[in-house]
């Protein structure tokens, strides 16, 4: 093993990767129980094809995009396919660069999945699948190079410790770009489409909590301060945007609801992703607090517009990744993170470069979404009909239920040769 | 007095229409439940792992709504319009005699028992 290479943050690195990954199937179990139950696991696959996309274009180029030199906008292709990824480390860094790939790789993947959330209950899984695959490459990798792998926003000084660039507001704002384009499922604003499994939904969000353990506090590369101050973070931030939260939902609703709870806690994770490292625990808990009031306020207003960006990615993602970009600026302090102050602790120029990452960030993300998705329509067809929709994408699309009793089912034998499967849509 | 159960089975995705229409045509009195049934339309083909069946039995909801005979045609389009799609599987509408109906809050019986009350 060569010399460099630090056994305990390789010991670390290889727990908080494993822990990453988990949260894409959390954030299946998550979005499967906002949904209808005819629509379960259709949410659900869209994650799990996450997983199979993102790995896959990661490993070809998306690495390489992202990780490869400090070109201002994009990296090189030298990584293209894992090529010179050993486990020898990269510059400056004690564990394996396979490692550290492997590690950035599950961010590209939950960070596909989120994007779902805008879409489900209508988007064609193919066409999702291509979407997935494009979006990783096109957005992810490029937001990536921005604000981790030594683009113009972390060359210029951009905080940004575990992904609010590449993982929060990408996927917000690209999930509103996403809405606009693939359009409202066709009940939207006349029926109430409600939650169908609440359990699923705090379950979810737990689970998602436990690996954001693992995506904050692996984002220092190291078990140093800088790790365990993220890791710290990750448990005050979110408790404290669910204290809030709970009177909000009280002040609003009378009642502290369930999946507004489940709601506060990705929220709370999302504001401290690129402020972990970077802020003191006292200013984490402010964070929470404070941040929890943007989003909840979007969360109240989005349903009332046209836009049906079904499971508010845009909020919980976009608008707290974005506060919490913001916050960099004001409240980052040196004593804490041994790099830089904010403006509070006389350091303008710290928020200038977050200000900038919050305004880039957002608008790349939106428009390559938006002109991605149009360009895909053009060549196929981006949700399925409505018939198939009302029907449900679980049958329609994948040929399963969720909670498929087995009454009156018959079992076929293959040997049977019985004629070909007859989807619902062309019974006559 | 003429009173008649109005039972009608109708897809899941249209369930919600049918409740409209009702709603527009004044019958306010309506019990529904989730049933499976079969009405001549295709099987659907499922597989699990290994496993491929055919689903004999589709989900249906069936609505259940007592109302004076006045109320019987309207409770009837009401049905066909919100839960007609075209398709084989839209369900039936059955309508039975009613001999008696007891309003359990009051003990009004018949007609009364099926009229609306304003709260």
């Amino acid at each position: 093993m060569p010399a460099e290479i630090n056994t305990g943050d390789t010991a670390w690195m290889l727990v908080a990767t494993a822990l990453v990954l988990l949260m894409t199937p959390a954030l299946g179990l998550f979005y499967a129980g906002l949904v209808r139950g005819k629509n379960t696991l259709n949410t659900f696959m869209m994650c799990v094809s996450a997983i199979a996309i993102g790995a896959v274009t990661w490993a070809a180029v998306g690495y390489s995009l992202a990780f490869d030199g400090t070109g201002d906008l994009v990296g090189g292709l030298g990584h293209a396919f894992l090529k010179d990824v050993t486990f020898e480390p990269r510059d400056g860094m004690t564990i394996p660069h396979l490692l550290f790939m492997a590690y950035q790789a599950t961010f590209c993947i939950i960070t596909i999945a989120l994007i779902s959330g805008a879409v489900v209950e209508r988007m064609r899984f193919g066409a999702w699948i291509a979407f997935a695959a494009l979006w990783s490459i096109l957005v992810y990798a490029v937001l990536a190079h921005w604000g981790f792998g030594g683009g113009w926003l972390i060359e210029g000084g951009t905080l940004d410790f575990a992904g609010g660039i590449a993982v929060e507001m990408a996927s917000g704002f690209s999930a509103l770009a996403a809405a606009i384009v693939v359009g409202a499922r066709k009940d939207y604003g006349r029926q109430a489409l409600l939650p169908h499994n609440s359990v699923f939904v705090l379950l979810g969000a737990a689970l998602l909590w436990f690996g954001w353990f693992g995506f904050n506090g692996g984002s220092g590369f190291t078990t140093g301060q800088n790790s365990v101050l993220a890791f710290t973070n990750t448990l005050l931030c979110p408790a404290a945007s669910l204290l809030v939260w709970f009177v909000l939902d009280a002040l609003r609703g009378r009642r502290v609801t369930a999946v507004g709870a489940a709601t506060a806690i990705i929220v709370g994770c999302v504001l401290i992703t690129p402020a972990g490292g970077f802020v003191s625990p006292g200013w984490a808990l402010a964070l929470g607090a404070a941040g929890a009031l943007p989003c909840y306020a979007v969360i109240v207003w989005r349903p009332r517009t046209r836009v049906d960006e079904t499971l508010d990615v845009l909020a919980a993602h976009g608008i707290a990744g974005l506060t919490g970009i913001l916050f960099i600026g004001f409240f980052a302090q040196q004593n804490w993170n041994a790099i830089s102050d904010g403006l509070l602790y006389g350091n303008a120029t710290q928020l200038k470069w977050q200000a900038l990452a919050a305004v880039a960030a957002p608008a790349y993300a939106f428009a390559m979404t938006f002109a991605l998705l149009k360009l895909m329509g053009l060549v196929m067809p981006l949700r399925t009909s409505e018939h198939d929709e009302s029907i449900g994408m679980d049958v329609t699309q994948h040929g399963e239920e969720a909670y498929a009793s087995g009454e009156g089912a018959i079992l076929v034998s293959p040997e049977a040769g019985i004629e070909e499967p007859v989807p619902v849509a062309d019974a006559v | 007095m003429v009173l008649k159960l109005v039972i009608g089975i109708v897809r899941p995705e249209k369930a919600n229409d049918v409740l409209e229409a009702l709603y527009r045509a004044q019958v306010r009195g309506v019990s529904l439940s989730r049933v499976q049934g079969h009405g001549g339309e295709l099987d659907r083909v499922e597989t699990y792992r290994g496993t491929t069946v055919k689903m004999g039995l589709a989900d249906k909801i069936r609505f259940e709504i007592a109302v004076s005979d006045e109320f019987v045609q309207p409770t009837i389009d009401a049905l066909c319009d919100g839960g007609r799609t075209g398709d084989v599987g839209d369900g039936k509408i059955f309508v039975v005699p009613l001999e008696r109906v007891v309003r359990i809050r009051t003990g009004e019986t018949d007609n009364r028992a099926v009229t609306p009350v304003n709260v």
